[in-house]
């Protein structure tokens, strides 16, 4: 065992860091969370050089302009990237789920049109899958696609659709046939944002921002020749975006144990002697979010050792949301319990950590929700880890219009 | 970066797993649960000494393999997941543990090879009685030769041949090598939660005795000990716990309720799935405590904490709902679901509770973070 880099993973890392150093200066510290949407021009100049630099598409084949690499190498990336607080977040879900499943569907014309621009962010991608009656049950959505000639006409509407209002570019999961069950009845395409009959509305989140739309659709005409995969069949193709969205989905980003011992080690005990950080209950508290914090980490080692071995992760992967959005709730719950009647104050000149803990709060129930909610994370580690039984189906052999909604 | 044991010690756990599925079978088990009169797997013990794990971490010199810890890792975990009923843990993670860190050359010369062999089995004595022992609370008294007092409950101190005992030596604490075959010491029998493993109150009156290592730094000493332990324990925490997961699943997809399998109900899946996160959390803080013990890591205090923390409170879950995914017949005595309930409990106790750790992994985070 060892948490070693072999020589060229070191040599990569080293290269990567000095390159990022130039680019953006020394390594940056904790940031407030901010709405994506404010640095898009500083992201697309950022994305633009480091396509130019050559530290884009890094595991992807040569002749779609990847560099062919090892997994590993996208992951001590990222790492270093993550320590500058590089603006990539704009561009997780178009490199991440969206331009991987337009490599593998699409033709090799279209193939050249998107990916260039995508790489070198031009262009921004967005996922348009979700809708406000399915969510957890994403094959049962209803926004439907009726050929039309050459063309299909599209009205319906997604929901969640995070960064839609400055994306050129989305997939697009929806209904071409709904006499068939569900599953079947799916295709997916391209879809240009800008196009005619495409209205983006912000959401109104409970903490205040909007990072997600609503996305509407009103005749909207998509070619044929943007149809990813075979007609009905998009419920596969679905499934590749999904699998890499538990690549591109981590992070806790919200305040960790080291920083609420630090508030305890100055705020006082709840028995009136000395500071929280000596109160027991507490203690335990802190001992249990380290452990969770440092097996999340440790997790993500085991996986690049998987990684660099060669090997695929696979669903074991989908418990690193679940752990860290649910630590994410309760230390900052934890954290703004310390500080008594004093930590309601939002006011980020006079609350800890200008305000993160409060913002954690906010966003964590949003992330316990997004990419597969708690229930359905355990249900994926059940079915797909564990091999127990699928639920029973209650929709199975019935065409989706005749099917059960509630509304 | 390469955080996973490596393919020789993958390959010993496979063979360690098929040995242990036969000659550790739970009738095995059993043998031992059901007769009053006995408390270790002899067989068993002789066997595990034939295939040379007694001495998987120690040196060549005394007759050991001489691989290391890793190694030892590897063995516990399925040590644990067989609820193997021999004095594996006391002997190799205490008693031998203790040796390698504070005995002299001439103590180890003269102890490590009967351990390799099996005729030597070790103990650790620290507890003296209810609740968590301190520097001030331990009543052994040493006087430079002859050791008194009382040590309850000593893990495997029915059967064993030595024991490493702390005790107070003028003003500070030792740590006291006693051989507990002679008329100083009287062993009396406990009764406890998981008598698969063998438990004693043992009085010292006048024992012969010799220190190991320096006067007065018995505390820190046993702490170190029990922070090597602390890791290899976790292992045996997750070989348990994946076992009661593993029956879990298996009974899931058998049992059927209301015309469906169970295992098809969220209710049991998401109770199997949060069983599943808590060990994963817990291998994933058992190996860097693995790493840190191999490697005799600053930082092993800390992974040690942390290990022993995740590992309880996965073994303590999943024994748990083990019992409440089996329904009715998971409370029956023939189910096995209560060897591991009751050796969860023991693992969890044994060298100082979940509490104790939490304490003890906060008080250090606080050092390193002031640092």
């Amino acid at each position: 065992m060892d948490f070693n880099d072999s020589s060229e993973e070191a040599a990569f890392r080293a290269e990567a860091r000095a390159w990022l150093e130039k680019t953006l200066g020394p390594p940056a510290s904790r940031q407030t969370a901010r709405s994506e949407g404010d640095g898009i021009p500083a992201a697309k100049a950022y994305q633009a050089k480091k396509a130019a630099a050559g530290y884009v598409g890094l595991t992807w084949r040569k002749e779609v302009g990847g560099r062919e690499l090892p997994p590993i190498f996208q992951v001590i990336f990222s790492q270093e990237e993550q320590k500058f607080q590089a603006p990539v977040a704009p561009f997780g879900i178009g490199l991440g789920m969206c331009i991987p499943t337009v490599i593998a569907f699409h033709s090799p014309e279209k193939i050249k049109r998107y990916v260039g621009p995508a790489l070198r962010g031009e262009e921004i991608w967005c996922q348009l899958f979700s809708e406000p009656s399915a969510g957890s049950d994403v094959a049962g959505l209803k926004t439907k696609a009726v050929r039309d000639g050459d063309d299909w006409v599209v009205n319906g509407q997604k929901v969640w659709t995070s960064g839609a209002h400055y994306c050129d570019y989305g997939i697009l999961l929806v209904r071409t046939n709904p006499e068939k069950e569900k599953h079947k009845g799916l295709t997916m395409f391209v879809v240009n944002m800008k196009a005619p009959g495409v209205e983006v509305r912000p959401i109104h989140q409970m903490s205040g921002g909007s990072n997600f739309n609503e996305v509407y659709f009103t005749d909207v005409r998509i070619s044929d020749s943007e149809r990813l995969g075979e007609i009905g069949n998009g419920w596969n193709v679905a499934l590749v975006t999904l699998m890499n969205e538990r690549l591109a989905v981590g992070g806790s980003a919200g305040p960790e144990y080291g920083e609420i011992l630090e508030l305890a080690r100055n705020t006082p005990s709840p028995s009136g002697k000395g500071s929280l950080l000596q109160d027991q209950a507490f203690r335990e508290k802190l001992a249990g979010w380290y452990v969770s914090a440092e097996g999340y980490t440790l997790g993500k080692y085991r996986t690049m050792t998987a990684l660099s071995k060669g090997q695929t992760p696979g669903p074991e992967n989908s418990i690193g949301k679940l752990l860290n959005a649910n630590r994410m709730q309760d230390l900052a719950n934890g954290a703004i319990e310390a500080e008594d009647h004093f930590g309601i104050i939002s006011d980020p000149d006079i609350a800890p950590l200008q305000g993160a803990f409060h913002n954690a709060y906010m966003w964590a129930p949003g992330l316990r929700i997004a990419g597969g909610t708690d229930e359905i994370l355990r249900n994926i580690i059940a079915e797909r880890v564990l091999g127990l039984p699928q639920d029973v189906r209650v929709d199975k052999g019935i065409a989706c219009k005749d099917l059960p909604t509630g509304l | 970066m390469n955080f996973d044991f490596s393919d020789d010690q993958k390959m010993l756990r496979e063979q360690a797993r098929k040995y242990l599925d036969e000659k550790s079978s739970r009738k095995v088990v059993r043998g031992v649960l059901n007769d009053d009169a006995i408390s270790f797997d002899k067989a068993l013990w002789k066997g595990v000494a034939e295939q040379g794990w007694l001495g998987v971490s120690i040196p060549e010199e005394h007759g050991g393999l001489g691989l290391g810890r890793l190694e030892l890792c590897v063995l516990a975990e399925e040590i644990g997941r067989a609820v193997a009923p021999i004095p594996f843990s006391s002997t190799l993670y205490f008693f031998t543990e203790a040796l390698l860190t504070s005995g002299s050359s001439a103590q180890q010369a003269k102890l490590l090879p009967g351990v390799v062999a099996g005729g030597v089995i070790g103990a650790f004595a620290v507890s003296e009685g209810p609740g968590t022992p301190s520097p001030s609370s331990i009543e052994a008294q040493f006087d430079g030769s002859k050791l008194s007092g009382v040590k309850i409950p000593v893990t495997d101190g029915d059967i064993a041949t030595h024991a490493v005992v702390l005790a107070r030596e003028g003003q500070g604490l030792s740590l006291m090598l006693v051989d507990l075959n002679q008329a100083g010491v009287k062993r009396e029998t406990l009764k406890t939660l998981d008598p698969t493993r063998g438990h004693a109150k043992l009085t010292f009156d006048k024992a012969s005795a010799e220190r190991i290592g320096k006067a007065g730094e018995g505390w820190d000493l046993a702490e170190a000990v029990l922070d090597r332990a602390a890791i290899l324990i976790a292992f045996e925490q997750i070989g348990g716990s994946q076992s009661c997961l593993d029956m879990s699943v298996d009974y899931a997809k058998s049992r059927y309720a209301f015309s469906r399998q169970i295992g098809s109900y969220q209710a049991i899946k998401h109770k199997l799935a949060d069983m599943y996160v808590g060990i994963e959390l817990a291998r994933s803080n058992a190996y860097y405590g693995a790493w840190a013990l191999s490697t005799q890591s600053s930082q092993m205090p800390i992974a040690a904490a942390a290990a022993r923390v995740a590992a309880s409170d996965a073994y303590y879950f999943a024994a748990k709902e083990n019992i409440q995914a089996h329904g009715g017949m998971g409370y029956t005595w023939e189910v096995d679901c209560h060897l591991f309930y009751r050796r969860a409990k023991l693992l969890a106790v044994q060298c100082g509770g979940p509490g104790v750790w939490k304490e003890k992994l906060v008080r250090r985070l606080e050092l390193k973070n002031a640092a």
